[in-house]
């Protein structure tokens, strides 16, 4: 018997997403699951951001802390070393330092960080709050505002807090992320409610939340594949908006980015090991539909371009 | 094809004997095509009907397996194109290319790597499964003398013999046929001496062919041939054209029930830099390849490769558990405090990793509540204020450390009395609602 190509053809797309005001960055717009393009459209590579912090990083593992040695102290250097000297093509500031249990920083502190750092880039940007429901929403709202035309990406809203966080995307003019943790249908129910709101279903990033390798990958992958499978077979508008994968901040704080090669033999170089983890997290997230990806380690970065070069 | 109940009831003798256990042949036949019976129960069966059945009902990818005895992987019997629907069944193997032409230092070095490659994660052994050993050198001698010398230094380790010329194939798989090597090797121009080979020694051969309508012509011409247990390669290698094949011949099995190209997928790796070998292994555990082959074994490659393939291979419907115990984080001592939650294994992960990064020594006590979340367990009444009680009871913790303080999680806040009225002498603490919280919780005590 012959062999005859079996194709699918599929009912829904993908919205498209541009990000920033100078440079500008676009994602999703395909027709097919992750790099199907044998039998569909997917006319646009998937994003990579570089997180870099209000606060120097004093938390993060040394492999990943050292690259940044010099530069991490001040968020507008920081930045600027991503964008001029790794090539970055977006970058993710999560305002940490704004959580209560860290340096607690205010509304009005995170607002003239993010003003600085966008008059010193202009490649687009993420900005990220940190985590915290109540303080996100005074945050968030507060930075909005800073960077207002600046056609960045605002994150995340969650079910706690998305009210006033999508009205200050929405007035503002920015995406918003959407996040839920790890179920399809919360992850549904939320962007029914942002879109409910007045806010644009096409103007939303879907944040399934991320898993590291070894802690929970298969569960983000899963559900990452599954809202994919709505968003095309069933033509799911709720379904369509590109999605995250904050891949850095789950790498780079479990055991295997952490523990010495004195300690764990087993497991071979420390440093090595952690950039994999981050790449190999990266990577999957990828072949489950993740479009825009937030990472730490430039090496893990690069390697992960290197692979979407090869797949597009 | 699969065929239709009525189909199969044509092939059956309609005698209703009822020996098979069911009151007529049709009722059998249905059972037949929902895959709910066997063909064996009906003792009447022509020769003629087993012959069209067996090869209607095979599981639509081969079942195959990679060298013989304790180590042998089992490949193909895959159903699904997604994990959700149903667990991936059999998890690919990872086998590493030695070069012939490599120097005898090199080569011990490599298969050393094997042998040593095990690693034990969450309660599963695994290693680097196979070996490929490749004719570069050209030499025909040269191939024997290195497979044999693996195979005696290395006897419990699949084999993969690849070579395209059928004198060194011949050579080399006679050496070490009883182990049940893979040969992998037979492409248009030798097809018919390869075969040959693989049937007389009863081992798989490896099919190679440039795109999917030449390979289907191969296997239905190697099968012709008598050979029956194939892996193939679609000749993709690059990273598009290898999602490309690999979709396109799992959806032919499973969906088609294509079987010129139902067999595992053998897929080349090998790259010069290894975070890119990584990430094309990534793409061939998640899609579909039943054999990776990698150019190098880095203990700290292998560890993220065995930890995404267990990931990927993990039975999405069983809630991932973690064993009941108290878990030591970080060198506890008698003075350290002591956490409880559920053994939801993400639960686990997510409190133990909050725990490690606050750098404070901590025991974590995981309470078996069938693999549910905090929440949900509490909801399900399987994490409640005596079932908590007992569990601390009943683990003997009280022998190991020198207070009697529980933390427990924020969200079951309510159970603290009802804890302490259960637990005489006992002081309850409410920890926070997320886990995210603990490190400053716990730095702040
Ligand atoms: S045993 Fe065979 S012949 Fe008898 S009823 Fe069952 S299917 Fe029919």
């Amino acid at each position: 018997m012959a062999f005859a190509a079996p194709n699918e053809t599929y009912s829904g797309k993908v919205f498209e997403v541009t990000i920033g005001a100078d440079k500008t960055a676009v994602f999703g717009g395909e027709n097919v699951l992750p790099f199907h393009s044998f039998e569909g459209n997917a006319p646009h590579r998937p994003v990579i951001a570089y997180e870099v912090q209000d606060v120097p990083p004093e938390d993060w593992p040394e492999t990943v802390k050292k690259v940044y040695e010099g530069v991490s102290n001040d968020p507008v250097t920081w930045a600027k070393y991503c964008q001029d000297t790794l090539n970055a093509q977006a970058i993710a500031l999560r305002l940490v330092g704004t959580h209560p249990d860290r340096e607690n920083r205010s509304p009005e502190d995170a607002a003239k960080t993010v003003k600085d750092v966008l008059a010193a880039i202009n490649v687009p940007l993420i900005i990220l709050g940190s985590n915290q429901i109540e303080k996100d929403s005074a945050v968030l709202v507060s930075v909005s505002e800073a960077a207002k035309g600046k056609n960045c990406i605002i994150g995340k809203a969650q079910e706690g807090n998305y009210k006033t966080i999508a009205a200050a995307a929405m007035a503002n003019n920015h995406k918003l992320i959407a996040m839920s943790e790890l179920d399809i249908n919360l992850s549904k129910q939320l962007n029914i409610l942002i879109t409910q709101m007045g806010f644009d279903k096409e103007r939303l990033i879907t944040d399934p939340m991320c898993s590291a390798l070894g802690y929970g990958l298969e569960y983000t992958y899963s559900v990452m594949e599954r809202i994919r499978l709505a968003a095309l077979t069933q033509n799911d508008t709720t379904m369509q908006p590109p999605m995250l994968a904050d891949v850095g901040m789950y790498v780079w704080k479990i055991k295997e980015t952490q523990a010495s090669e004195t300690d764990l033999p087993q497991w071979g170089s420390l440093a090595e090991r952690g950039i994999t983890w981050e790449a190999v997290t990266a990577g999957s997230l990828l072949m489950s539909g993740a479009e825009l990806l937030i990472m730490r380690h430039p090496e893990a970065a690069k390697a992960v371009e290197k692979f979407i070069d090869e797949l597009m | 094809m699969a065929l239709t109940g009525v189909e199969i009831f044509k092939l059956l003798p309609k005698t209703n004997c009822k020996k098979c256990g069911h009151p007529t042949c049709l009722a059998f036949a249905m059972k037949l095509a929902q895959r709910q019976a066997s063909l064996d129960a009906c003792p009447d069966v022509s020769e003629e009907a087993k012959k069209v059945l067996g090869e209607a009902s095979a599981p639509p990818i081969r079942s195959i397996a990679l060298g013989s005895g304790d180590k042998a992987v089992k490949m193909g019997e895959e159903n699904v194109l997604f994990r959700h629907e149903k667990r991936f069944v059999n998890p690919c193997a990872f086998a590493v290319e030695v070069k012939d032409s490599m120097s005898d230092d090199e080569i011990n070095n490599t298969v050393d790597g094997v042998l040593n490659s095990e690693i034990d994660r969450v309660g599963q052994k695994l290693r680097i499964d196979a070996i490929l050993v490749s004719n570069a050198s050209n030499d025909a001698g040269r191939f024997e003398g290195v497979v044999k010398a693996i195979a005696s230094k290395a006897p419990a380790v699949p084999l993969i013999i690849a070579t395209g010329n059928p004198a060194a194939a011949e050579a080399a798989v006679k050496a070490v046929a009883d182990k049940k090597p893979l040969l992998y090797g037979a492409d248009e121009s030798n097809a018919d001496a390869m075969a040959n080979i693989a049937k007389t020694h009863k081992i798989p051969l490896g099919v190679t062919a440039k795109g999917l309508d030449a390979l289907t012509a191969l296997t239905e011409k190697i099968k012709g041939l008598g050979v029956e247990d194939m892996v193939i390669d679609p000749g993709a290698r690059t990273a598009k054209e290898i999602i490309e094949a690999n979709t396109y011949i799992r959806r032919a099995a499973i969906k088609k029930n294509f079987k010129a190209l139902g067999y595992p997928v053998i897929t080349l790796a090998q790259r010069d830099d290894k975070m890119v070998e990584a990430l094309i292994a990534v793409l061939g555990v998640t899609k579909y390849s039943s054999i990776v082959v990698l150019s190098s074994i880095e203990k700290w490659k292998n560890l993220a490769l065995f930890t995404l393939r267990q990931n990927i291979y993990t039975d999405p419907q069983v809630p991932m558990q973690v064993e009941q115990k108290v878990y030591k984080i970080g060198e506890a001592t008698p003075e350290s405090p002591l956490t409880i939650t559920t053994n939801f294994s993400l639960t686990y992960f997510i409190v133990s990793g909050e725990i490690e990064n606050s750098k404070v020594p901590t025991r974590l006590a995981v309470m078996d509540c069938e693999g549910l979340s905090v929440l949900t367990a509490w909801a399900a009444g399987k994490f409640t204020a005596s079932k908590i009680a007992q569990f601390i009871q009943e683990s003997g913790i009280e022998n190991e450390i020198s207070h009697k303080e529980l933390i427990i999680p924020g969200y079951v806040a309510i159970l603290s009395g009802a804890i302490e009225d259960k637990l005489p002498g006992w002081k309850v603490t409410v920890g926070p609602r997320e886990a995210n919280a603990l490190p400053a919780f716990l730095k702040s005590r």
